[in-house]
């Protein structure tokens, strides 16, 4: 029996575990402290002191630190402590650049609700010195304005002490502190990994991706261009969220419906990519057991990961799947297959992908990562960017009939869907591998013991007879975690599913933003999840290797997986980086 | 390059002393000051790689406490107090006078290495307020128009006179 503690909050009795914060016993009995730096599990620091509440003690104690204990007394919400939140708000204001009208975070900005839920009446009142700083925004993928950062180390914490990464960090002192990179670098002078979860993770608008939408508008409007597009597993999972649905809820006729309504000459899935990466990853995963090739083998469908790796962990690059990543395949196979058969010339075609994702933007961007050169994917655009220019172009996106995806690439099976969450691109290979090595069916196809957002998993999976062993991990915290134990040969592991983001794709840097307080109450990578395992369940096939366009591709054009064509327009290579910009 | 190797080598030593210790990056960056008289970039990423930690977390470190210096200090440290007494008597404009003279910021260091100029807390010499000093040597009751002359004198010292 652990220990129980009762204490009073607002009049209210609560009985917690001993360790319980008084910001956490509050919830519990159905108060809400509100809180600004505070991030559940990762940025518990008691910095910013919006939730200070009265213990009985000399002065205000922070909630989201204070230990409660027993036949503690607690008030939240007098007119002292309202007064005491309304002046911090004002402070943090005073050097805060107040572009709301044109923030990238209006009506979604943690510090703009407190100050209307709090009534903050002159956000001038303590005008006065303001630090001023250059936008950093020569990253592909990551903007950081710090006229409007807060210091609430949000970014910090998720940065260091889940990714791993660490390349942002209080400097100076006093006034004069800011959240940069070392020396003055900047952050594509740095190891950053451009999975932005600094973005998620801030609440104002002090990071956000860089923009690409502007492009995509321009290549739409131009009528020499044939401009495909194609989103990602993990988007249709989350884009409802902007536009008023209930977390998990999937919207992907609406979105195929939207997609055209912008203006796109076609929409294509990478879901197709998907189940393309499975054909030739499961080839090549078959290939490296029987040829006895580098094992464990690493997926590469993550951007993030694989610069984390090409960074941090250079000994692991020969494990890493050569498949480029789906939305890479589609873009490929667009302008070699697709081009053919519509009888368009790959130069007049734009390529634009719709990822949860912000490393996708460098992806993209990546010289080997093309073919005649083209580049395979011309423009990435993240959940949020295709949210505003759906609500640019005025469309009722909530009121939209469902519409579906182009032939050619548009159709996918439930082993495709699964990607944008961790367990899924494992659980996706061991689908076609188990048929490919028995050549028997599968009748379960759910292999459950990689599902789950623990960061770390592991499973025996029983293939023929033969015990399989694989590991899946998601956050570069955890990748760490799971190479230290590869490299201690604990355990020999087959196949290894690595994500950057934690939870996988569904949580990635690209996807709407969901304020900290509503994150106490909603694990938002289980959410999203659902509905993409709810995707799964309603479809005919749920497995690649059963999806027609894909055996289509093949008889007509690949021949077959690994071949020297797939190998030309499908694989790629990797590069050891430096940490640090020369 | 001899006496910098030797520099490196002590600073990796001290490393090895710390590393796996809680609270390893202060005494490391402290001994790192003593051994090059500052922690510049390529010593804060050998502190970095040595401990385990990030660059971030040694140059905020670094940053936050006044102790360390980043780049090298001058031949001659000049210290110009801004307590409350000098600051009455005016040794805001001292300090603005020898920005303008040795044409660097406050906290800056001369391009030729010979002279650091920096704002200090109260020296003690209230009586003699507004106040500087000089490597130890202090100067008292002190107005703009004195600057010129004591900078000059400085100047044409002997190259090693530290």
């Amino acid at each position: 029996m652990e220990n129980k503690i009762n204490l009073t909050i607002d009049g209210v009795q609560v009985q917690v575990p001993q360790g319980t914060t008084v910001l956490e016993a509050a919830r519990q009995a159905g108060i809400r402290i509100p809180t600004l730096c505070f991030l559940k599990d990762i940025n518990e620091i008691g910095a910013c002191r919006m939730c200070v509440v009265d213990s009985g003690a000399r002065s205000l104690q922070a909630a989201c630190v204070l230990p409660a204990s027993d036949g503690m007394v607690v008030k939240t919400n007098t007119p002292e402590i309202r007064e005491f939140r309304r002046n911090i708000l004002k402070l943090t204001l005073s050097t805060h650049e107040k572009k709301c009208l044109s923030c990238i975070r209006s009506q979604n900005c943690e510090l703009q609700k407190l100050c209307r839920e709090l009534g903050v009446d002159d956000e001038e009142e303590y005008a006065g010195i303001k630090n001023e700083y250059l936008v950093d925004d020569l990253s592909p993928s990551i903007v950081r304005d710090n006229n409007k950062c807060i210091l609430c180390r949000r970014c910090v914490s998720v940065c260091e002490k889940i990714q791993h990464v660490g390349v942002i960090g209080p400097v100076n002192r006093g006034f004069k502190t800011a959240i940069e990179s070392p020396w003055e670098m900047k952050l594509s002078e740095m190891s950053c990994i451009n999975c932005g979860q600094c973005i998620v993770n801030c609440p104002v608008g002090a990071l956000y991706e860089k923009d690409e939408t502007k492009d995509v508008w321009n290549m739409i409007r131009d009528p020499e261009l044939h401009v495909v597009v194609q989103p990602a597993p993990a988007v249709r999972a989350a884009l409802g969220e902007e536009f008023g649905f209930e977390m998990g809820t999937s919207v992907t006729g609406k979105m195929a419906t939207a997609m055209h309504r912008l203006g796109f000459d076609k929409v294509f899935d990478t879901d197709f990519g998907a189940d393309l990466t499975i054909m030739e990853e499961a080839n090549e995963l078959v290939e490296r057991i029987t040829n006895g090739g580098v094992l464990p083998m690493m997926t590469s469908c993550s951007p993030g990961w694989i610069k984390y790796c090409e960074t941090y962990h250079p000994d692991f690059l020969p494990n890493l799947s050569s498949c480029k990543s789906p939305h890479e395949m589609v873009g490929a196979i667009v302008k070699s297959y697709y081009a053919e058969k519509a009888g368009i010339d790959p130069k007049k075609i734009r390529v634009v992908s719709v990822m949860p994702c912000t490393a996708k933007k460098f992806e993209a961007r990546r010289p080997e990562l093309g073919h005649d050169g083209m580049a395979d994917v011309d423009a990435v655009l993240t959940t949020r960017e295709l949210a505003r220019m759906i609500k640019e172009a005025g469309i009722d996106f909530a009121n939209l009939p469902d519409g579906d995806f182009d032939s050619l690439m548009g159709e996918s099976t439930g082993a495709g869907v699964i990607f944008g969450a961790t367990g899924g691109v494992m659980e996706a290979a061991l689908r076609t591998a188990y048929e490919t090595i028995t050549g028997e069916k599968l009748t379960d196809v759910e292999f459950k013991a990689v599902r789950g957002v623990e960061g770390i998993k592991e499973a025996e999976i029983d293939i023929g007879g033969n015990k399989v062993l694989v590991a899946v991990a998601s956050g570069t915290g955890n990748a760490t975690k799971l190479l230290e134990r590869v490299k201690a040969g604990e355990k020999q592991y087959a196949f290894i599913e690595i994500m950057a983001c934690p939870g996988g794709c569904v949580n990635g840097g690209g996807q709407p933003i969901v304020s900290a307080q509503k994150k106490m109450t909603c694990d938002i990578r289980v959410e999203r999840a659902k509905a993409l395992y709810g995707e799964d369940r309603a479809k005919a096939l749920r497995k690649s290797h059963e999806n027609e366009e894909i055996k289509q591709l093949y008889n007509e054009y690949l021949t077959k997986p690994g071949s020297h064509k797939a190998h030309e327009l499908l694989h790629t290579h990797y590069n050891a980086r430096k940490l640090y910009a020369d | 390059m001899g006496e910098n190797n030797e520099k490196f080598a002590q600073l990796k030593e001290l490393i090895k002393r710390h590393k796996g210790q809680p609270g390893a990056l202060m005494p490391v960056l402290q001994g790192a000051q003593g051994i090059f008289g500052c922690v510049p970039e390529d010593v804060q990423k050998v502190i970095a790689e040595g401990l385990g930690v990030t660059l971030s977390e040694v140059y905020g470190v670094a940053t936050f406490y006044a102790q360390f210096s980043l780049h090298p200090k001058g031949q001659y440290l000049i210290s110009v107090c801004l307590g409350t007494a000098c600051y009455v008597k005016g040794s805001q404009k001292v300090l603005d006078k020898l920005s303008e003279v040795l044409e660097i910021p406050v906290g800056g260091t001369t391009p030729d290495g010979r002279f650091t100029l920096e704002a200090t807390r109260c020296l003690g010499a209230c009586g003699l307020a507004p106040v500087m000093m000089i490597n130890g040597e202090v100067y008292g009751r002190l107005t703009p128009d004195a600057v010129p002359a004591i900078i000059e004198k400085y100047k044409n010292m002997p190259g090693d006179a530290a």
